[in-house]
């Protein structure tokens, strides 16, 4: 399999992007959201730029089919701990404490 | 495809090609990897026994005569970390996988061998360090590291512990890429996916667990260091956490890791039910995909160790209903197994002893498993002996008495030598009436209420003392049941008989090689021509509808 080459462009142009995602999460930091909101915006930044990462440093966005199903295969387990875990939180007060 | 003859000198094999400490410790030859593992699980083995001893020792009156409550919350603790992070999970993968997995697929070594002995190196790390911190002065948490006890109360090491921990799981998850590049991308000619043997469908299932799962536990002890130093608040309900999302991230892992443990067990056991009933196993691909099915399900049902543990009510039904799929593929492996002995030439060699008893004992382990997945009897039994049976029939009755089988059943392979088969028989015996003396009994105290990780019970209640005395009996059995094989295995190495190549005369890839077997494996590349347990000639067969059935060979 040939290596694909990225050009020293691409890096500094993801880096600087994470960079701003960082000032971001400060800067977002700094605000009191309303309700659950500051942890949907710190962790949505967080998303991209794990997003970014995987796709440019770990170089997935050039690779083939397989490495994309092992990632797709990963990412599906962690909604599969997410959402169960998640069903305990959703439905814990469905039932009126006597 | 072209053979490829090596050459080679006579007589050469694996244990004697090179000489000298140098040669094991830097070698990437995954057989002696395979030694090096079987000796360091052997060692971890029996620091975890000698725990358990002072466990049943210390129950044997109701008084807290032995030790005091602290010093038993740690021996428990140790007893659990030793035996599940660095004996039952590496077990049977480390040492019989490593050395079988290539040999069973046609391959000269795995696709990683630098990376196969680097995880061995990792497993050591992990494991010194914690011994280190059981010797600096212990962890008392339970091996379940529950919170807050572990991140707010405590004052036992319990960030040392949990580094070792956390070092030695990504051994884990090295052996389990490791397997399955191997078994992807290494078969030898003709080795198709269902001509595998299903040792090996069992360890691709189990690498899939290792690498999906592990990384979860590695993030939670993580959490758990992070909230003991800096209080970060994600477990702790007055900084906005919540104690029960450790026990769902702990489970996420821990419980698949009980698959970890007892996959790879039912590969040896499908092993030796078809090789020494001289059958091609019943419903192969049943038993294959069970393997994979399990493996899957298993991370579904975590959520059963929380039922008491103010998880919603609905999630607990919905774990309830999981836990009892996982029962399918399993029982269809227990009824495979005992379809396959039926009408069969049956042999009852050591191993196949050890084989048989994993059926019954795995049996009982997994139904009374059964009984905890149900929402309301888990209520009663829940932190009673009653799971501290369970477990044990799964994880002692199931893992160690195929690991023990396996052994047994690739020791000439392994080293060239025979051990004495008498003693061998005498010892299965004695292993097998050991454990359900230790274990029968715990069902019968948990049941009536006796709580797990107590020292003291009441004195009035004499039959508690009479069920703990037969369990301290047994466990003596059981102890003297597991030195015997460790001296007579030793002495064999020594002065047991010279095995031949293929000393139970079997169709399997490793036996088709010296024993012990060339650094590369085979002498020629292998060619499959058949499945992996084809027993009977031609003439043997007949076709039913569209089944092929094997006849039992005329004896």
């Amino acid at each position: 399999m040939s290596e694909h080459i990225v050009q020293p462009r691409i890096y500094i142009m993801i880096f600087l992007a994470l960079m701003l995602g960082t000032g971001l999460t400060v800067l977002a930091a700094f605000y009191d959201f309303p309700g659950p909101l500051n942890a949907v915006v710190a962790l949505t930044i967080a998303c991209l730029k794990a997003t970014l990462v995987v796709l440019y440093f770990m170089h997935v966005r050039y690779s083939g089919r397989l490495i994309w199903l092992v990632i797709i295969a990963a990412i599906f387990w962690l909604a599969i701990m997410f959402a169960i875990t998640f069903s305990d939180y959703w439905t814990r007060n469905w039932l009126p404490i006597s | 495809m072209e053979e490829f003859v090596i050459p080679k000198q006579p007589g050469s094999n694996y244990l004697n090609a090179e000489y000298g400490l140098k040669s094991w410790l830097l070698t990437k030859d995954h057989k002696r990897i395979a030694l090096l593992y079987l000796g360091a699980i052997t060692f971890f083995f029996f620091i975890g026994s000698l725990y358990a001893m002072m466990i049943r020792l210390e129950l044997l009156t109701p008084q807290g005569d032995l030790m005091q409550s602290s010093t038993y919350n740690k021996t428990f603790t140790q007893h659990g970390i030793v035996m599940v992070f660095f004996f039952l999970i590496p077990a049977i993968p480390a040492t019989l996988g490593n050395f079988l997995i290539p040999m069973m697929i046609g391959a000269k070594d795995l696709a990683f061998p630098r990376i196969n002995l680097l995880s061995w190196y990792i497993y050591m790390a992990g494991g010194i360090i914690t011994i280190y911190a059981l010797l600096a002065g212990g962890v008392d948490t339970g091996w379940t590291f529950y919170v807050p006890y572990s991140t707010t109360f405590s004052n036992s090491y319990v960030i040392a512990t949990g580094v070792g921990i956390f070092i030695n799981g990504f051994s884990s998850i090295l052996t389990g890429l490791n397997f399955i590049v191997t078994i992807h991308t290494m078969r030898a000619p003709g080795m198709t996916w269902f001509r595998m043997p299903l040792f090996v469908w069992s360890h691709y299932a189990t690498s899939l667990i290792m690498i999906l799962g592990t990384p979860v536990v590695a993030i939670t002890i993580l959490l758990v260091a992070l909230e003991r130093l800096a209080h970060i608040g994600i477990f702790d309900p007055a900084a906005g956490g919540d104690p029960v999302l450790f026990q769902h991230l702990f489970w996420f892992y821990s419980h698949p890791a009980v698959y970890i443990m007892v996959l790879p067990a039912m590969g040896v056991v499908s092993e030796l039910i078809a090789n020494f009933s001289r059958k091609n196993i019943f419903g192969y691909k049943f038993v294959a995909f069970s393997s994979l099915a399990i493996a899957v399900l298993g991370f579904l049902v975590w959520g059963h160790h929380l039922f008491v543990a103010s998880q919603s009510v609905y999630a607990g039904m919905i774990f309830s209903f999981l836990s009892f799929t996982v029962a399918i593929p399993s029982a269809v492996k227990v009824f495979n197994w005992t379809a396959t002995l039926h009408k069969a030439s049956i042999s009852y060699d050591t191993p196949m002893l050890y084989g048989l008893g994993f059926i019954g004992l795995f049996t009982i382990g997994g139904l009374t498993g059964m009984f905890l997945a149900t929402l309301a009897v888990d209520v009663h039994v829940s932190d009673t002996y009653f799971v501290v049976a369970h477990f044990h029939y799964i994880m002692v009755g199931g893992t160690l008495l195929a690991y023990l089988g396996g052994l047994r059943y690739w020791w000439p392979k392994i080293s060239g030598r025979m051990y004495p088969e008498g003693w061998g028989r005498f010892s299965a015996l004695v292993v097998f009436v050991g454990f359900n003396l230790t274990f029968a009994p715990q069902f019968l105290l948990g049941y009536m209420g006796m709580p797990r990780r107590y020292h003291t019970y009441p004195v009035e209640l004499v039959s508690w003392q009479v069920l703990h005395v037969l369990s301290t009996a047994g466990a003596s059995i059981l102890g003297v049941g597991l030195m015997i094989p460790l001296i007579y295995l030793v002495w064999s190495m020594r002065y047991g008989r010279i095995a031949e190549a293929n000393p139970w005369h079997l169709p399997g890839l490793e036996w088709q090689t010296p024993s012990p077997p060339p650094t590369e494996n085979f002498l020629t590349t292998p060619i499959v021509t058949h499945e992996a347990y084809e027993f009977a000639p031609p003439e043997h067969k007949e076709v039913v509808g569209k089944f092929e059935r094997q006849q039992p060979a005329e004896s």
